[in-house]
């Protein structure tokens, strides 16, 4: 079965043709490792046929005019692998005991783990970049257009991961459970009783009961370690597939350019 | 076209036309399996979503009991001022589980306002959750208030919201003697009235339409 080509690449990384008169030749011992890496690759490639989808995805064309504004949604997802890179070690030394544990667990990362003070601070303020980022993101989308047709199931997309990392930053909130953490998960929740109806049901399903309990803690440390950061993994999943399948809008201001024969001639 | 749907109203498969089909037949093969196959994924889905559900609303419907708690005797609270007593709201997780108390006797020249509070309340307890949204409020003598340090909210002697954003007076616990002991029980929220109801969170009115806009929850006891 003759092979279809391959996806393009871009002209750096294709491999120059031998200049005349040169042939194969052995190689040093750099080319001999060279050509060890890509038998390696070649043969999970083989089996996956995986640099078929990463071309797919990294080497797309962009329209004439793309900025550095663009790069505010990748720069979303890398504090967002910071944050779950930097939530898996403080995950290691957290206790989320409501009785003194979980305060003592922060306390004991902070002043006695090596370098426990700053991953934690990378944590902690790496949650405001991420929704700082995330704002910024939002309102580049929103201001380029680039949420109309047949982008809209993006945004929408979009719109929910917003709604995730709020409740990422509202769970993760109490779980140092300090004077500050506690009293503003009280007022937070309360601020969810307030809605008629079902507001009081709302506040006792993030409470775990009518008074703030022993379960509570756990529940937010449950929701911000699993759940939410499971459904953020697979959203973004979906978000970069559409934007990597619909492609990246020109900037509001970039003209198309008109076909030669329909511009007015010159006298 | 008026036959063809006459035909597929026939419960009869070999009426419907359909290839195999014997006489008497209702259902195919095929659909039997597809449904049954169906049917126990839905079983099986079942068998761990529901308890999984179950455990993460549970706790909405679980009613705490009911605890009675010795805070002092009946000698040391003063019928026209505020004497603060820390008591146990949730049991078994410490600091996190307490609350301060306002504490004061009964005293019929000002309690008499209040519609039916005095039955059951021999001793006045005022909680200290703000009904705005929940910071501890702080008894104030010299103005004889109780201030919010969270966003201003202003009470005065009886608990009634004087200033400042709370929607509803500060709740109340019920309280009784026992011997020579005063004991506090469980928490009860009020109408600007100062009638009674069921606790409800802070933020919550209670007057007019608010009673029924905000429920009484199953968690919740009710009076």
């Amino acid at each position: 079965m003759p092979k279809l080509p391959a996806p393009p690449l871009p002209a750096p990384l294709r491999t120059p043709p031998p200049r005349p008169g040169e042939g194969t030749g052995n190689g040093g011992p750099v080319e001999g490792a060279k050509q060890a890496g890509v038998a390696v690759v070649d043969w999970v490639d083989e089996r996956t046929s995986l640099s078929g989808a990463a071309r797919w995805l990294m080497f797309r064309k962009v329209p004439k005019g793309t900025n550095w504004f663009y790069t505010l949604g990748s720069a979303t997802m890398f504090a967002f692998l910071s944050q779950a890179v930097t939530g898996v070690f403080l995950a290691m030394y957290y206790r989320p005991d409501p009785a003194g544990g979980a305060y003592e667990s922060i306390r004991y990362v902070t002043n006695d783990v090596f370098l426990g003070q700053f991953v934690r601070g990378m944590h902690k303020w790496g949650s405001s970049v991420m929704v700082v980022l995330v704002f910024l993101h939002m309102a580049r989308t929103f201001f380029f257009g680039a949420y109309k047709y047949p982008r809209e199931l993006n945004w929408v997309i979009g719109v929910v991961l917003l709604i995730l990392t709020m409740v990422m930053s509202f769970t993760g909130y109490l779980l140092p459970f300090d004077q500050r953490a506690y009293w503003a998960t009280i007022v937070g929740v309360n601020i969810n009783g307030t809605g008629p109806l079902i507001g009081p049901y709302l506040s006792d399903f993030l409470r775990g009961g009518s008074e703030f309990g022993a379960t509570t803690l756990s529940r937010f440390y449950a929701i911000h370690m699993l759940l939410v950061p499971g459904l953020l993994a697979a959203l973004i999943g979906a978000h970069l597939y559409l934007v990597a399948k619909l492609g990246t809008t020109a900037p509001p201001w970039a003209k198309a350019e008109k076909r030669k024969e329909l511009r007015e001639t010159e006298v | 076209m008026p036959g063809k749907r006459d035909k597929h109203k026939s419960k009869y498969t070999l009426d419907r036309g359909m290839p195999g089909a014997f006489e008497g037949e209702t259902i195919t093969r095929r659909r039997f399996m597809t449904g049954t196959v169906h049917t126990t994924g839905a079983v099986a889905a079942a068998a761990f979503t529901l308890p999984a559900l179950g455990f993460a609303l549970g706790p909405i419907f679980k009613s705490t009991p009911h605890r009675w708690e010795v805070v002092g005797n009946i000698y040391q609270f003063p019928d026209n001022n505020y004497v603060p007593v820390v008591i146990t709201l949730t049991p078994n997780i410490g600091e996190a589980g307490k609350s301060t108390v306002y504490m004061r006797k009964f005293n019929p020249e000002i309690d008499n306002d209040a519609a039916d509070v005095d039955s059951h309340t021999p001793y006045i307890a005022i909680s200290s959750r703000c009904a705005h949204v929940g910071c501890p409020v702080r008894w104030v003598d010299a103005s004889e208030r109780f201030i919010c340090p969270c966003h201003g909210g202003v009470y005065d002697l009886l608990g009634r919201r004087v200033g400042g954003p709370p929607v509803r007076p500060l709740d109340r616990f019920y309280t009784r003697v026992n011997g020579e002991n005063v004991e506090v029980g469980p928490r009860f929220s009020v109408n600007s009235q100062l009638r009674r109801f069921s606790p409800r969170d802070p933020g919550e009115p209670l007057d007019g339409i608010g009673q029924y806009l905000y429920p009484s929850r199953p968690g919740a006891q009710k009076l």
